[in-house]
């Protein structure tokens, strides 16, 4: 783990390209630099009304009575609804966004608790008044009377006998198994077998745009939502939940404020939509910072146990993972969660013989649903902990143990899946690694450790929900370009990266480019910013569009210059011919001359993803996911044994993105994601004591400051070959999932004993510092 | 206490307005169509709604409006537009310091704080400038970038902290010169703002 030298990469030719590859200042940047760019919050209407939404301080109880005649009596009071007088309206919470598939997993919500409530949070009534105070003011004349109900607040006793039901028969929201070669033999022929139990916690996203939003009915009787979203085509849900057709509201997205795929599930539009519905007027809701809080998802806190079966030379012959994650009240999206965690539960590495069994269950908690890694990062918690600890069983070198066992291109994935492209575990690992340099001298009481961490994680959503995006390019008369593609921007350069797309194949400077995008009536729908998807998806999307306009320009320009097509580029804003750049015809010029004979200079296309069925129920063998990204993270901390600080002295992060697309927006997913799995390593725990929220706001819910890591060095590697656009592969997600496990090994390596829960708090270190010494690491 | 007039001096423009001792400044710029000025806690811990009092960083939910009276106020909005960008602005956005940029507008205000008394700041001292400002997206590397490589235009446009673009703009309407000590503008000085109240 000391003075690792680079593997050398393998000869990889990718071809020059003139925008893509370019730091370019992104097209969002500017107007959010000098505050012109609006969020949700940010807009109001004539004759706007305001919103505020009651919500449960019981974490299971009977409603025996909701008495909101008081409030309803208020002056200023417009309107309130609860959960009867919505009808007992349900949210589908699944599946959402583009997708071809109609199967749902069932995951439904009340929109207003009826009956019983099942979390601290949950909404129960809604108030529309004239203004927020009085719509504070008549929250607090809503009369509440609770009959409390036996609650459970752990998974496991969630699934025992006699546990109160939230999901039912068993409270089990879902449940995989995967069963690859032989289990049995692959043990028996191990010389050493580790097992170990790893726990991390409940996380909160902590965007810093708290969810808000305004509606209204247009004149048309089509309900209007401008809100923060990562998913517009949620006018689906909406619509079923109010019972309308679905071509009656739209969404309009707005820049988001950070989402992490907290605002990947309907938040603020589905009681926008009934109130507006219900006064006709203009309706605002913006939810507080404790409300952001207690009434949206939270990262799944699971328990992850691996058995594993190893040769005395590192080699892997068997692996057993169980895991179990806690869902919350209800399911939302932890079907497919859980599905993530477990179809990456054995991490980048060859392994011939694997089962994995994972089950989720219902408890009275926060719900969990969709956090950047989406069951990726847990699972890297696992299995890079464990690689470690069968380093250190075995007594090899971290680096080493794995350099035995990574996958490559062809080989599987624990559910069977081939990976199909580049497969730089070991040049990641071992750029990281070096780049950490010399390691820094510790003392009795401050003691160094270094970590490392692999992962592979997918990118682009699961195959068998069929996904599509659809973007329209076209080159307006003076040259310049218009993008029109519902891709929602959540701030990870969404919308810049498909513009840089289409200046790189219309030969245009990306300042020629402008986008309209995240609205699901007027733009072409995108699907969802989630899943890591949009660079591949709608990146792929707008390559088609654009490739159609570039091939009718170069088909008109050809005759029109009297050469080949083939001899014709597209360039600094002109169609030229390659080998005599002197001629050439000025964009604007060329579209103005193909307006003239009606060639046509606009294109919408749709791109479909692999559309695969699903994996076997029994075995849980099949192909999941479009690909793959590789890559490592290494840091090297310093502990206080004294104080039990941990002091992260230096982190590194290494990934193949398949191509570049903006390098300064991927050092950007790259140095943010890792950050994000730091604070999830060293302070990050949203604390639930009996279902109530100890960690309400941000002065007990802590992330990190500009002050607490350094700056991570940030490696790109480019394979080429993604199935994205360029042979891009997708960061966004990925880029977080190795930054925690790291941390917790080099922990680990300090200490001489593992801490196995996270976050890794001082007091936690202390103990494991007691430990130490009892063991014998540390005297 | 009766709601009274209130003249707020921002970005060089005076609004008068009728308020209720309770009312903070962060809801009353952003009442006033100041949405530059992002709300992200209410509470003083996330730094989204910083706007300068008198050349000061100062979180604008931790100050009552009527305190405001007679400050300077300066937004980020206050100092650039798209067309006529300040050097930080533009600094941030090509440092790929601006991801979500819900924190930018709070974090280039902070920089013009730090920046007008420390012209040359060392990455410790940016870091620590910017302590109070969250930011969910960067990993704040970029921003740190961005404050060092605003620091080096402002230094090569000769620009001395009195006479920056933002002063000039800025510039009080009435020529009052205010008195720092006048105010309580010190972030979470909860104590004195409640005996102002």
């Amino acid at each position: 783990m000391d003075n690792v030298q680079p593997k050398p990469l393998p000869d990889v030719e990718l071809p020059p390209l003139k925008q893509v590859g370019k730091p370019l200042r992104r097209v969002d940047a500017l107007g959010k630099a000098v505050g012109a760019t609006a969020y949700a919050a940010d807009f109001t209407m004539p004759n706007m009304l305001h919103a505020k939404v009651l919500r449960s301080d019981r974490p299971h109880a009977r409603i025996v009575r909701l008495d909101v005649s008081k409030a309803r009596a208020l002056p200023g009071v417009v309107c309130v609804l609860t959960g009867e007088d919505v009808k007992g309206a349900k949210l589908n919470t699944d599946m959402p966004g583009q997708t071809g598939r109609a199967a749902r997993a069932g995951s439904d919500a009340p929109v207003l608790a009826l009956d019983v409530v099942r979390y601290v949070g949950e909404p129960m009534a809604l108030v529309a008044a004239e203004t927020l105070e009085t719509a504070e003011q008549a929250l607090g004349l809503i009369e509440i009377e609770y009959e409390d109900l036996p609650a459970v607040f752990d998974p496991e006793e969630a699934m025992a006998p006699g546990a109160p039901i939230l999901f039912a028969p068993d409270n089990v929201v879902s449940r995989y198994k995967i069963r690859k070669g032989d289990l049995e033999s692959g043990m028996a022929e191990a010389d050493l077998v580790v097992e170990n139990t790893f726990r991390m916690p409940f996380v909160e996203h902590a965007y810093l745009e708290p969810d808000g939003g305004v509606a209204w009915v247009d004149e048309q009787g089509v309900i209007n939502i401008r809100v923060c979203t990562q998913v517009v085509e949620h006018f689906r849900s909406v619509a079923r939940a109010l019972g309308v057709p679905q071509n009656r509201v739209r969404i309009r997205g707005t820049m988001v404020g950070g989402g992490f795929g907290s605002k990947e599930d309907v938040t603020v539009e589905i009681f926008l939509a009934f109130l507006t519905r219900e006064t006709g007027r203009p309706v605002k809701l913006v939810y507080t910072r404790e409300e952001a809080f207690a009434a949206t998802s939270k990262r799944h806190p699971f328990t992850v146990t691996h058995r594993t079966g190893v040769k005395r030379d590192g080699r892997i012959t068997a692996s057993q993972v169980e895991m179990v994650a806690d869902s919350g009240a209800y399911p939302y999206l932890t079907p497919y969660v859980l599905l993530y965690a477990t179809g990456m539960a054995t991490g980048p590495y060859r392994i011939d013989n694997v089962h994995v069994d994972s089950v989720a269950a219902a408890t009275n908690q926060t719900y969990t649903s969709a956090f950047r890694g989406f069951g990726g990062p847990q699972a890297a918690l696992g299995y890079e902990q464990q690689m470690d600890e069968i380093a250190k069983a075995l007594d090899m070198d971290p680096l080493e143990v794995r350099r035995v066992n990574y996958m490559g291109t062809g080989d599987t994935t624990c559910t069977g899946q081939a990976i199909t492209s580049a497969a730089w575990s070991e040049e990641c690992a071992t750029r990281a690694l070096h780049v950490l340099g010399e390691r820094s001298s510790g003392s009795p009481t401050v003691r160094i450790g270094r970590g490392l961490a692999s992962y592979f994680q997918s990118y682009g959503r699961i195959t068998w929900f069929h996904d599509t995006s659809r973007a329209w390019v076209g080159v307006e008369q003076d040259g310049t370009v218009v993008l029109r593609c519902g891709v929602p921007d959540i701030g990870a350069g969404q919308s810049n990266s498909i513009c840089q797309i289409a200046a790189e194949i219309l030969g245009v400077p990306l300042e020629r480019v402008t986008i309209y995008a995240t609205d699901s009536a007027v733009t072409p729908l995108a699907g969802t910013s989630t899943a890591t998807r949009q660079l591949y998806m709608s990146g792929n999307a707008v390559s088609m569009a654009a490739g159609e306009i570039r091939k009718n320009l170069v088909g008109f320009a050809s005759g029109e210059l009297g050469v080949a097509p083939d001899r014709i580029d597209l360039g600094d804003g002109r169609a030229l011919v390659v080998d005599e750049p002197s001629r050439s015809i000025e964009l604007d010029d060329l579209a103005k001359r193909c307006a003239a004979v009606g060639i046509e200079l606009s294109h919408l296309a749709q791109f479909n993803a692999p559309f695969t069925d699903g994996i076997d129920p029994e075995t849980g063998q099949g192909d999941i996911w479009p690909d793959f990204t590789f890559g490592a993270v290494a840091v090297e901390v310093a502990v206080d044994v004294e104080t039990g600080e941990i002091d992260l002295r230096k982190c590194a992060a290494c990934h193949d993105v398949g191509r570049s697309i903006n390098p300064a927006a991927v050092e950007g997913q790259i140095a943010g994601g890792t950050h994000q799995g730091l604070g999830y390593a060293l302070m990050e725990d949203f604390v639930l004591d009996r279902g109530l929220i100890a960690t309400p706001s941000f002065a007990e819910y802590l992330i990190p400051t500009s002050v607490d890591f350094p700056t991570t060095d940030v490696i790109i590697l480019e394979s080429g070959t993604g199935v994205g656009p360029f042979g891009a592969k997708g960061i966004g997600e990925p880029a977080l999932t190795p930054a925690a496990p790291a941390v917790a090994n080099a922990v680990a390596d300090a200490l001489g004993v593992r801490i196995s829960e996270l976050p890794l708090t001082p007091e936690r270190v202390l103990r494991a510092v007691d430990r130490a010494r009892a063991e014998g690491p540390l005297e | 206490m009766e709601a009274r007039t209130v003249r707020l001096l921002v970005n060089g423009r005076t609004h008068e307005v009728a308020l209720d001792p309770n009312v903070t400044l962060l809801q009353v710029l952003r009442d006033l169509g100041h949405t530059d000025v992002k709300s992200g806690c209410e509470k003083g811990d996330c730094g989204a709604c910083a706007v300068l009092l008198d050349g000061k960083a100062v979180n604008s939910c931790l100050v009552l409006a009527w305190q405001a009276e007679g400050a300077e106020i300066l937004t980020n909005a206050g100092l650039g537009t798209i067309s006529d960008p300040h050097p930080i602005q533009e600094a941030f956005a090509d440092a790929g310091a601006i991801q979500c940029g819900f924190c930018t507008p709070g974090m280039i205000v902070a920089t013009k704080a730090l920046l007008d008394r420390n012209p040359n700041p060392a990455e410790a001292e940016i870091r620590e400038a910017l302590s109070g400002n969250l930011c969910r997206c960067t990993g704040y590397g970029q921003i740190v970038e961005a404050v060092r490589l605003s620091a080096e235009r402002l230094r090569d446009l000769g620009s001395s902290p009195a006479s920056s673009l933002a002063g000039i703009r800025s510039a009080s309407e009435d020529g009052r010169e205010a008195d720092p000590e006048d105010r309580l503008l010190v972030e979470g000085d909860e104590t004195e703002a409640g005996e102002e109240a």
